[in-house]
């Protein structure tokens, strides 16, 4: 099994996607700090970056705009050279207002949409607005052209297809044949007015009363003007994310439902031709034998070297209880690895302590950044 | 079985929230478990499909039916699409004319375009099964309602979404039954959350997070923050001492006992950290749920923790 930086070789951007609670922004950052490492510029996205992570990378004012973590603070961790680590925390509803704004015809189109009453009670909250505006984001400064890698760490999505789903939803929200029916002359805008109501326009009016049809027309009828440009952006989106130069890592746990998440996730991007790379398991209890001990024979040997009976069974009790949990990461990522037939599995230990700085990034990377045999002596030797 | 009465279990809603992976849906079902020893006729609804209860109970799909699981406890997965149907034939009566509604184009892109309608209906339905005299024909009482909710930020925002529409439409039907979702989410008789957090550093982050922004913005009861999967303190610093010479035996098992034994002692001491810090930040009741050394959440876990809740 190669090394986290084989898996990403020449590749101008990281995804790293998987459900909640797995360690994603972890890992994302300690992905990053590792090319930095090897001489590379580049900048992390994240959008809820955990608050010491974040303060001991010096990123408590960061906002929509890219910032760079201070040297010194890589220095004194031992990381020199050329290299250097930006970081950002995106604001959905900030690259949504800009989004809106860049796709406007004039200012008042703008304003129209800005200052919708509606628009502003959903632009943060729009089904898969998040993950939207976190690919946007990437796609623009992949356009600038200003680093040589981006890691994104995807917004916590209730599944991964959230994710993969979100440029189709986004155009079929804003272009979609439902806005047309608002706009037309003789649509659904028109029909609120009270000419030729049809059956079904008095049944949605009895369910959702006439002010609310109104005011949902008034909203579509305020984006229409952008549909061609916010269709054409979303289009350029969705190549960049298929395009050799991106690779999606997938960062799970070693339990049965986030691996099973994670293969479904990779099975839909195989069907979306995107391009995996890797899966990266976290907190993973590695085997410290081959053998499974026995609590009679075990305690028998602790006592044997000078321990007193009673801390003997609990030690020896606290290795089977071990064994038995690192035999089911070992079982859970054998099926992993056979289901990913054959595409790199990186296991990164469960540590003694949480990471919360530089350093404990850099005890990561000690894991993502080596071979096998290399994490494998490491975690048991 | 005699058991305590929990205080948080006495309202006729709980949301059980919390960051992602930290074992909501197991706190969830144990929560139910707990309420049906308690004699309540318990329900717990998932609203993301994750089918978590079915695993635990080796029932087939739960699906979008009332399943009694266990004796006094039912389970039921939420579908928005089939909340809709329900909602709208509840609205308009006729069953002809929902069917009417549903086959027009034009309804089915307005709601697909309309964000956050699935979480509003989904809300309805929970309100639904909340309610004394159930709505639906042949609807079953219950004392308590357990939501699975989403986790955190799709958490809050699914609680706000009965505010979020009742804003939206100003007037008219819809307005005041977002209306009375929203009444029944900030009642603190009725209603009342739980939140699920680890001894991390992060879940910890989030669940002070949380506790703020539910009790603010939101305005919903927390009742309490239940610290899960807690390690055993098991070996003291005079036991690692005791065990140190494990750590240069020649026997390979025997420096594993001490590896192992290291690790528990350490990850222990990080996690009453954690449980230390989190007390400092949340001013809600806290109790804690041991780890459970078992390679899966089984039913025999689920009820062990049910009886472990506090």
């Amino acid at each position: 099994m190669p090394s986290i930086d084989e898996i990403i070789e020449g590749r101008d951007i990281c995804i790293c996607a998987g459900s909640g609670g797995v360690g994603k922004t972890t890992t994302s950052a300690a992905i990053a700090l590792g090319m930095v490492e090897r001489g590379l510029k580049v900048c992390v996205l994240t959008i809820d970056p955990a608050k010491r992570l974040a303060d001991s990378l010096g990123l408590e004012e960061l906002g929509n705009e890219a910032t760079r973590v201070d040297p010194t603070l890589l220095k004194k961790n031992g990381i020199e050279g050329k290299g250097e680590l930006w970081a950002m925390m995106l604001d959905a509803k900030e690259t949504f207002d800009a989004l809106v704004a860049r796709h406007a015809e004039d200012t008042e189109a703008r304003d129209r949409v800005l200052g919708n009453r509606i628009y502003q009670q959903i632009s943060g909250a729009l089904a898969g607005s998040q993950e939207y505006m976190a690919m946007e984001k990437l796609f623009e400064l992949h356009n600038e052209g200003r680093f040589d890698l981006l890691v994104l760490d995807t917004p916590p999505s209730r599944n991964a297809l959230d994710f993969l789903d979100a440029p189709t939803r986004m155009t079929q929200f804003i272009e979609g044949r439902s806005l047309q029916l608002f706009i037309k002359p003789t649509g659904l805008a028109a029909r609120v007015a009270g000419r030729g109501a049809s059956v079904v326009l008095s049944i949605l009016k009895r369910i959702l009363g006439f002010d609310l049809l109104a005011d949902l027309s008034e909203f579509f009828t305020a984006f229409s003007g952008m549909i061609d440009g916010f269709q054409e952006r979303a289009h350029r989106v969705n190549t960049l994310l298929r395009a050799r130069e991106t690779a999606f890592v997938i960062v799970c746990g070693p339990q049965a439902e986030p691996l099973e998440e994670a293969v479904f996730f990779h099975s839909k991007l195989i069907e979306a031709n995107m391009n995996f790379a890797g899966a990266v398991v976290n907190r993973v209890r590695y085997r410290l034998g081959t053998r499974v001990p026995k609590l009679k024979a075990l305690t028998a040997d602790i006592e044997a070297s000078g321990v007193e009976p009673d801390l003997a069974d609990r030690a020896a009790r606290n290795l089977i209880e071990y064994d038995l949990l690192a035999r089911r990461d070992n079982d859970n990522i054998a099926g992993l690895s056979k289901r990913l037939a054959g595409d790199p599995v990186i296991r990164v230990p469960y540590l003694d302590t949480d990471v919360h700085d530089v350093a404990g990034l850099c005890e990561i990377n000690r894991f993502l950044f080596a071979d096998e045999e290399t994490r494998i002596e490491l975690a048991t030797g | 079985m005699n058991v305590l009465i929990l205080d948080y279990l006495e309202k006729r809603l709980v949301f059980v929230t919390g960051k992602g992976g930290v074992g909501k849906s197991t706190v969830a079902i144990a929560m139910g478990i707990r309420a049906a020893m308690e004699g309540k006729r318990t329900i717990v609804v998932e609203v993301a499909s994750t089918e978590n209860t079915s695993r635990i109970f080796k029932q087939e799909e739960v699906g979008y039916r009332e399943l009694e699981v266990t004796n006094d406890l039912w389970a039921i997965s939420i579908d928005p699409d089939d909340s809709m149907r329900e909602y709208v034939l509840l609205q308009l009566k006729v069953k002809a004319m929902r069917d009417l509604l549903f086959r027009s184009r034009m309804f089915t892109y307005l709601a697909d375009a309309t964000p956050g309608l699935n979480e509003l209906v989904t809300i309805g339905k929970i309100w639904e099964l909340a309610q004394p005299d159930r709505k639906i024909r042949h609807g079953r009482r219950y004392d308590l309602v357990i939501v699975d909710s989403p986790a955190t930020g799709h958490g809050i925002s699914f609680l706000q979404t009965p505010r979020t529409f009742a804003n939206i439409a100003r007037v008219g039907p819809m307005h005041s039954q977002a209306r009375e979702l929203e009444e029944m989410i900030c009642n603190h008789n009725l209603t009342g959350s739980v939140i699920v957090s680890l001894p991390e550093e992060m879940p910890v982050n989030e669940t002070a997070g949380l506790e703020a922004k539910l009790t603010g913005d939101i305005g919903v009861s927390v009742d309490r923050v239940i610290m899960n999967a807690l390690y055993p303190d098991r070996f003291p610093k005079k036991d690692i001492k005791a065990l140190g010479a494990l750590g240069e035996s020649s026997n390979h098992e025997l420096r594993s006992v001490y590896r192992a034994a290291l690790s528990q002692s350490r990850r222990s001491a990080a996690q009453q950290e954690q449980l230390t810090r989190l007390k400092e930040m949340v001013s809600t009741p806290i109790s804690t749920l041991p780890f459970i050394f078992e390679p899966e959440v089984t039913l025999k876990a689920a009820r062990q923790l049910a009886e472990e809740l506090a």
